[in-house]
């Protein structure tokens, strides 16, 4: 009996804690430490520099973000599930070129259009990764890792030395990640929009939830009857079709796309849904949570900036909020853990 | 390739150690795959590592026919030059994933030593000196990523990742921006020297060691068999008597150890300090250690094997340098190769599965059809 | 047991054949690719046994739309000056290291000529060295190694005049006085920091700039995101920049973009180093007045005839040393064997649509 593909790490003795019944509650506890962080290094920033919270530090603050806080959703679908998808900043980058050729080859091509073909090449290109996965029952850290540079070379021989600027676009496309509603740029909104449907399609519906079992336990997510090989193909393809959209919305939000666009984009993503509570290990954590984890490693670069600290400094901390995060990750799942014996002994 | 990661537990019981220990190595069908002499010479020719070996081999031959000027001493010096610090962290890296763990923080720990190199050079220490601290701090980073893994119990994914960022932050946070290059003449002369006319670079020595040291390690010490056994199961090596906490911990200060030797050697042979030395070196490891047929669930592979993969890798990256090949190519081959060296076996594996299935079902019609369609996906072979 | 433990090594046997098979096609495959490869470029390797010249340009990194007009440049130069083939490799990404595998192979195939805009300038050196022991001439374009790896170095202009320009423009653009900051490549790029030292020093010693203040100098590291939050962060730790100035393409166009697309646009002054074609929106919408450039086409063009100069021993790399660089006329090597391209162009919006590069 072969349980689903694996992130590499023997951790069989943690996968006890999250089950059905106090998910909603240990969710909201996982999602806590980064939300506090974030609040706490806004607040601190602001104090020292109060030009960081003006409409402006505002909106560049969120449009930085929306683009990784996409894959970061994507990323933790895919890491719930007791994987992982090395893959997504090729993908990006493969999308994002696509966008560029289009609006470059086909004039007046609807921007609805694009959106479009940019999600289904996403699409297509993250089904590739979870049929390998799924079907050749390879662990996915590998199969991504291939796909990473396979994507990666695609892209190159594609683009060449080709680039596409902002100019060859329609106005409107880039005004996307211009525009404000409210003060919150268009393509936040966008984000936000996507991260409820898929919160709420990961809490509310069936197979949503299955996500959680099959990466609390696969073996036993498979005894139950969960279709486990087409679930993980599913948030394979989901996390493809989140990388399609953020490719296509980087193509509005930058200058120029071309061979290298998203290059080691990955390991922030992975980071970001990490920080955010989302257990490399799989079966916990929330898409919220990798949304704010992507808001906070993004805002920490920013804040630096603000308040003029040693840029040098920034990767070292993003290290250590990593490290935080998956210690406090373990804390709570050890609590969790004694305090469902506790009750089942009660129960019984 | 995947059946086995939770199977094998499964003895591990009643018996006395050493009889536990014989039963694992003789029944368990992929740790016999393990190279040890004693199965027949057809298994060790068809073995996983021996398949990288010859496919090293025809492409050399290959290479050495089609490709002008490839059948020279100077292809060897810069091959092997260029394939160092890879071989290098690679002997490590496959003793940590053979345990079914995974250190994704090397290259980091290389360009931390690298920027430590600069600095303290540049301060004015002895070189001696220099050396001697920049191998402490890859023992001290090994040694933290180790106390978190072993002791705290964290999953080694995510604390290398973390350690991936931060390692490499320190890089920058103890030289910044600048690159200091005005290392001794002599030494950085000394690390791009060849032996003689041979071609072969003189560093291939400690690196010969090195690989040496942890090939015997793996395949000739009660250690190194402990560890397969930790591969599959953490609780059926407690059994066999091995520490499990300790045996980790040591491993990482091994990789860290050896990624700071892998930071000096990349430091002195482009006689640059910089932060981002090394950069993105931790997936070239990988890919090449999977290559050469380390499973990345632990349990299996071996050091020949991984040998071959980093050379394999080495020598086509070459040859299409040489060919004037786009880096684009060797992305994609790379790529491919990876995944098409894990995935073959296991599509076949499954279509196997699933015509047995078939063929069991037409014999015994009443076996329920379900049954078929979870073991196609599954590729359960050995439950019949 | 004994019936599951024989079947088992059957099919491992079995599936090691298939792998044997998998790395087999693998391998076959990219052999067929190198073959393929070998005989697109045999032709040039014919030709260069009959003209026995061949030059081989190595850039920062490939896929590069500026490195491309250098390159295209480059191959008329070499075309015109008469090497037999010419060839460009390189690395998908600029990093110090990157280019010396490919410097070995040069080595290896008796490249006569290697041109090279290096990543690092010490990096790259014993491997320069090596090639140069089997008969290569060293050029260096675009971005210079340390002098003793090379015989000539290709500068786009005078540094100075490269610093000058700036710092003129930035003058004129935010009225003489006030704050300015500058947005760099990396922080250890050769070239931009020659040009941010000239610039330093003229504003401290020109009087007509004494109001000017340069309060920071951020590093972008040439790549689009990274110079586009580092335009931000400038713009929100100092609320009273005037100007910026960025001497690299990529840092010009993300400042442009963020600037564009923020309440900073036509109250910030923005100028540098830029590509016509990448600028164009920016100009034409107000965001930027003018920046300036060289013909980055010049560059490689250039460097094809020193080479072609080299081999002939028409020059040494000496100080003095003059050869004719086809369609650019006489060009006179000066101290530390550099050779200087032309004056660069001011780009403003009635110039730009005469560029195409």
């Amino acid at each position: 009996m072969t349980i689903a593909p694996t992130v590499p790490p023997g951790q069989s003795e943690r996968t006890d804690g999250a089950r059905s019944g106090r998910l909603g509650a240990l969710l909201r506890l996982r999602e806590l430490p980064v939300t506090l962080a974030l609040i706490a290094l806004v607040v601190i920033t602001t104090i020292a520099n109060p030009l960081f919270l003006s409409p402006q530090g505002m909106k560049d603050l969120l449009l930085n973000a929306t683009i990784v806080m996409i894959l970061a959703v994507g990323q933790a679908l895919v890491i719930i599930t007791r994987n992982v998808d090395l893959s997504v900043g090729s993908i990006l980058g493969l999308v994002a070129f696509g966008t560029g050729t289009l609006f470059a080859n086909v004039p007046g091509i609807p921007i609805v259009v694009v959106f479009v073909v940019g999600m289904l090449l996403g699409a297509f290109l993250g089904a590739i990764n979870g049929i390998l996965v799924t079907v050749a029952k390879v662990p996915a850290l590998v199969i991504t890792l291939g796909t990473l540079y396979i994507y990666r070379g695609i892209n190159n021989s594609w683009a060449g030395g080709t680039q596409y600027f902002a100019g060859d676009r329609p106005e409107a496309f880039g005004s996307l990640s211009v525009d404000t509603v409210f003060g919150f740029p268009l393509i936040t909104l966008i984000a936000v929009v996507v991260i409820a449907i898929v919160a709420i399609y990961l809490n509310g519906v069936r197979a949503g939830r299955d996500l959680y079992a099959i990466g609390s336990d696969p073996d036993a997510a498979l005894l139950f009857g969960i279709p486990v090989s087409r679930r993980v193909l599913l948030a394979f393809l989901f996390n493809g079709v989140l990388a399609g959209l953020a490719g296509v919305l980087y193509a509005s939000r930058f200058n120029s796309v071309g061979a290298t666009t998203g290059t080691g984009l990955e390991l922030s993503v992975v980071a970001a849904a990490v920080v955010g509570g989302v257990a490399i290990s799989g079966g916990s954590g929330s898409v919220v949570g990798a949304a704010i984890g992507a808001l906070l490693l993004t805002t920490i670069t920013s804040a630096l900036t603000a308040v003029r600290v040693d840029k040098f400094w920034q990767q070292a901390i993003v290290g250590m909020l990593i490290l935080s995060a998956v210690i406090i990750d373990r804390i709570a799942s050890v609590r969790t853990a004694r305090k469902l014996r506790i009750s089942e002994a009660r129960d019984v | 390739m995947s059946n086995h990661t939770k199977q094998s537990p499964a003895p591990a019981g009643p018996d006395r150690i050493t009889a536990l220990d014989t039963r694992l190595i003789s029944t368990d069908k992929t740790l016999a795959s393990v190279p040890k002499g004693r199965t027949g010479a057809a298994r060790v020719l068809l073995g996983r590592d021996a398949i990288m070996i010859y496919a090293l081999i025809v492409f050399v031959l290959y290479a050495s026919i089609a490709i002008p000027r490839f059948a020279t001493p100077v292809t060897v010096g810069f091959l092997l030059l260029d394939v160092i610090p890879v071989l290098l962290i690679a002997m490590p890296m496959t003793l940590v994933i053979i345990t079914g763990e995974i250190d994704l923080s090397v290259a980091s720990i290389a360009g931390l030593t690298s920027a430590l190199m600069g600095v303290l050079w540049a301060a004015g220490l002895p070189i001696e000196v220099v050396l001697v601290v920049c191998v402490v701090a890859g023992v001290a980073a090994g040694a933290f990523n180790g106390f978190l893994i072993a002791v705290v119990g964290l999953p080694s994914l995510a604390v290398t990742i973390g350690t991936l960022a931060l390692y490499r932050g320190l890089a920058l946070v103890v030289i910044g921006d600048n690159a200091i290059a005005n290392f001794p003449p002599e030494l950085t002369a000394f690390f791009t020297s060849k032996l003689g006319g041979t071609g072969i670079p003189t560093m291939m020595i400690p690196v010969a060691v090195v690989a040496l040291f942890f090939g015997v390690l793996l395949h000739l010490t009660p250690f190194g068999r402990g560890l397969y056994a930790l591969g599959f199961s953490t609780e059926a090596a407690t059994f066999v008597g091995i520490r499990v906490a300790r045996a980790k911990f040591w491993l990482y200060v091994g990789t860290g150890t050896v990624s700071a030797l892998a930071g000096i050697f990349w430091t002195l042979r482009y006689s640059s300090a910089r932060s981002d030395n090394a950069t993105g070196l931790e997936l070239t490891v990988i890919a090449a250690v999977l290559l050469g047929g380390v499973s990345i669930f632990g349990g299996k592979g071996s050091i020949p094997g991984v040998i071959a993969g980093v050379l394999l890798i080495g020598t086509i990256n070459f040859s299409l340098r040489l060919e004037r090949i786009s880096d684009v190519v060797l992305i994609i081959v790379t790529g491919t190769l990876l995944i098409a060296s894990v995935v073959t076996p296991n599509v076949y594996a499954a279509i196997k599965a699933w015509r047995q299935s078939r063929r069991l079902h037409n014999t015994l019609p009443q076996v329920p059809a379900s049954g078929a369609t979870n073991a196609t996906a599954s590729g359960v072979p050995e439950r019949k | 047991m004994e019936f599951i433990r024989n079947h088992g090594r059957k099919g491992i046997a079995a599936r090691r054949l298939v792998s044997v098979a998998a790395v087999a096609a693998t391998v076959a495959l990219l052999a067929t690719g190198c073959a393929s490869g070998s005989s697109s470029t045999s032709t040039g390797t014919d030709g260069a046994a009959a003209g026995d010249l061949s030059i081989t340009f190595i850039p920062k990194q490939l896929n590069n739309p500026y490195t491309d007009v250098v390159l295209g440049g480059g191959k008329k130069g070499a075309t015109e000056a008469g090497f037999g083939a010419t060839q460009v490799v390189g690395p998908l990404e600029a990093s110090a290291s990157s280019q010396v595998s490919f410097i070995n192979a040069e080595t290896q195939a008796g490249t006569k000529v290697i041109v090279i805009a290096a990543n690092d300038p010490d990096a790259v050196g014993p491997a320069l060295t090596e090639a140069r022991a089997g008969g290569a001439k060293i050029v260096a374009f675009d971005s210079d190694t340390n002098p003793k790896y090379r015989d000539v170095f290709i500068s786009q202009v005078v540094a100075k005049d490269v610093a000058l320009i700036q710092t003129k423009l930035i003058s004129d653009q935010i009225g003489g006085s006030g704050e300015i900051a500058i947005l760099s490549a990396t922080a250890n790029a050769t070239n931009q920091n020659g040009w941010i030292k000239f610039m330093e020093e003229e504003l401290a010693s020109n009087p007509a700039y004494k109001d000017i203040k340069l309060v920071a100098k951020v590093y972008g590291d040439d790549d689009d995101t990274k110079s586009f939050q580092e335009a931000q962060g400038l713009l929100q730790a100092h609320p009273n920049l005037k100007g910026i100035i960025s001497p690299t393409t990529v840092g010009i166009a993300a400042t442009a973009r963020y600037l564009s697309t923020s309440e900073y646009k036509g109250k910030v002054a923005l100028t540098g180093l830029g590509l016509p074609n990448e600028m164009r929106p920016f100009v034409k919408d107000g965001t930027v007045t003018a920046f300036a450039l060289w013909d980055p086409a010049q560059l490689g063009y250039v460097a094809a005839f020193a080479g072609k100069a080299l081999v002939d021993g028409t020059i040494t790399g000496k100080e003095g040393d003059k050869f004719t660089a086809g369609a650019l006329g006489e060009k006179t090597v000066g101290a530390d064997g550099l050779v200087v391209v032309g004056p660069p162009t001011t780009f403003t919006k009635d110039n730009i649509d005469e560029y195409d590069f």
